[in-house]
């Protein structure tokens, strides 16, 4: 099962203050970790929101409105993520729970969710089905 | 905490822990099965008292202290008993047991390479040491070991203590090999982690086409494998390799179970973090070594397919070099075989036919039921659908797995005139 591991973002984060070396060391020292136990598929850090924009479908059938960063909830905003792969999810719980944290003034918070795996997307087997079908047809289509 | 939380809770912290406990064990003690032993003490012991006193901030550390005071209180033990034992005690310092020492923590990664060498030691019988890497490495329970083998438990645990029996007897050491006695030893290890991932992507029996624990469990052991041994530019091509093909791994069976052929995968579906995690694994071995290893070029092969946007795209001249590029390395009619469909592909199925039917004289092919279900391909595309039909019926005799013995009779109706 793959789970992300979310840093949320924090004020420092969001004007883009790097974190201090001693933090910095102690994050290497965790995805090294991850990276020896097998688990660590990804991760990656993301830039403050004022590099960012927002596309809002506010109106149903709408156009879309693009807005520019930066945004101001902090808390709800992405700061970076750790991909792993592990059996179960309280070994998940576990491997969240040594993540260091994750800015160290008392703003950090970081958010565990499991991904949808294919399994857990056979809420219609028919629709799967279908798509099968579908991907038969447009082959056949092509030999001819 | 509930109690069955707690227990959900140290199973995972056992599982993630036993490995590195058992190698350190078993660097102390010079046994794997008194290693084992103790490490199960440990865990019984925290099986006990977690739930009382909560989970200890460093699980890890406390599970190897207290693992590590009960190997210590067994070796005193044994002093008092008899003197010869004092050897196996050597470079222990008694007085300078801490909870956590982070100094340890690359002695902790030999000594896992050093189990792991252990484990898939030469002495043991192949099914031996597969059933032992995933229970000392991999921290399975005979049970799930048993039911991703499709055997009784009796049978796998009855492998293992003969396993455990033979190390003992034959004084294996735990130790990392070095000079040329590395790559021999190493090309073992890798034997043993693409066998385990190959038993689960193309299960051998059964009713399942794919059995997702043996691959996840080779994946795992591939990639800690490449962190402890990164400078072996092959153990990156079997990582490589492993990549390529879990990502491929949802896309090859549909919504209803059977089998769907690599070039009729809906590459939407393949996993393009996996696959660029093997591009990397590709490129770090290719840096480290101008010659490719056997995994290196089977990894390279399979990067071909995953680079190719659509079927069509397949750079099949490529790989019908590097089939052959293989076929050098290490000859083999299987080899061969896949060099046959490359060919068939980049050439046409005449040229391929040739090959196919050199094979047919090869003994060791006898009873390997893609033999005849590639020649029943070509046949197909050569329009001799009579022939073609024989050839299916016979892959589908020859086959153990019931899904695929489905798809094979499947394909021989479809040459009925």
């Amino acid at each position: 099962m793959r789970f992300m591991i979310i840093v949320k973002a924090t004020t420092d984060s969001e004007e883009g203050i790097m974190p201090s070396e001693e933090l910095y060391t102690a994050m290497q020292r965790y995805h090294e970790e991850l990276a020896k136990a097998g688990v660590l598929l990804d991760r990656s850090g993301l830039q403050p929101s004022s590099s960012g924009i927002r596309i809002s479908y506010s109106e149903p059938g709408g156009k879309p409105k693009v807005i520019d960063g930066p945004f101001t909830e902090a808390k709800e905003l992405i700061a970076g993520y750790t991909l792993i792969e592990v059996k179960s999810k309280e070994e998940a719980i576990e491997w969240a729970h040594r993540y260091p944290d994750p800015h160290g003034f008392g703003q950090g918070e970081i958010e565990l969710r499991p991904l949808y795996e294919v399994e857990d997307l056979k809420i219609n087997p028919e629709l799967l089905i279908k798509d099968t079908d579908l991907d038969k047809w447009v082959r056949e289509q092509k030999k001819t | 905490m509930s109690l069955i939380d707690a227990h959900r809770t140290i199973d995972a912290i056992w599982r993630m822990e036993s490995a590195k406990l058992i190698a350190t064990l078993t660097g102390m003690m010079r046994d794997v099965d008194i290693a084992e032993d103790l490490a199960h003490d440990a865990l019984v012991i925290a099986l006990e008292r977690w739930p009382e006193i909560g989970i200890p901030d460093n699980p890890g550390a406390w599970l190897m202290t207290t693992a590590k005071r009960r190997a210590i209180d067994l070796i005193r033990r044994r002093k008092l008993r008899d003197q010869k034992y004092e050897e196996i005690a050597h470079g222990i310092d008694l007085y300078k047991m801490n909870d956590a020492d982070p100094t340890l923590e690359g002695e902790i990664g030999d000594d896992l390479l050093r189990l792991i060498f252990m484990t898939c030691h030469p002495v043991l019988s192949q099914e031996s040491r597969v059933a032992l890497t995933l229970r000392l490495l991999c921290g399975l329970t005979t049970d799930e070991i048993s039911r991703s083998f499709l055997t009784s438990k009796s049978t796998i645990a009855q492998r293992i203590v003969r396993a455990k029996r033979t190390l003992r007897s034959k004084n294996v050491p735990f130790e990392v090999p070095t000079g040329k006695a590395l790559k021999d030893r190493l090309s073992a290890v890798l034997e043993v982690i693409y066998l385990l991932f190959n038993e689960g992507y193309s299960a051998t029996s059964g009713k399942d086409w794919i059995r997702p624990l043996l691959c996840q469990e080779g994946l795992r052991l591939g990639r800690i494998l490449a962190e402890i041994v990164p400078y072996e530019a092959e153990v990156h091509g079997l990582v490589s390799l492993m990549e390529f093909q879990a990502s491929r791994l949802k896309t090859r069976v549909s919504a209803t179970g059977e089998p769907i052929v690599l070039l009729e995968q809906n590459r939407g579906n393949w996993d393009r973090l996996l696959i660029r995690r093997g591009q990397a694994a590709l490129n770090r071995s290719q840096k480290l070594e101008n010659t490719l290893g056997p995994y290196t070029l089977q990894a390279a092969i399979s990067a071909c397919h995953a680079e190719a946007l659509t079927a069509a795209q397949t750079d099949w001249i490529r790989i019908a070099a590097l089939y052959e590029a293989l076929s050098r390395v290490t000859p083999s009619p299987i080899v061969e075989l896949n060099r046959a469909v490359a060919v068939s592909m980049a050439f046409g199925p005449s040229y391929a036919l040739q090959i196919v039917d050199k094979l047919s004289e090869e003994s060791s092919l006898k009873g390997y039921h893609l033999l005849p279900s590639v020649r029943g391909d070509l046949l197909v595309k050569l329009g001799r659908f009579d022939e073609a039909r024989t050839e299916f019926k016979l892959a589908a005799s020859m086959s153990r797995n019931d899904r695929e013995k489905e798809f094979l009779l499947k394909r021989a109706k479809e040459c009925e005139p």
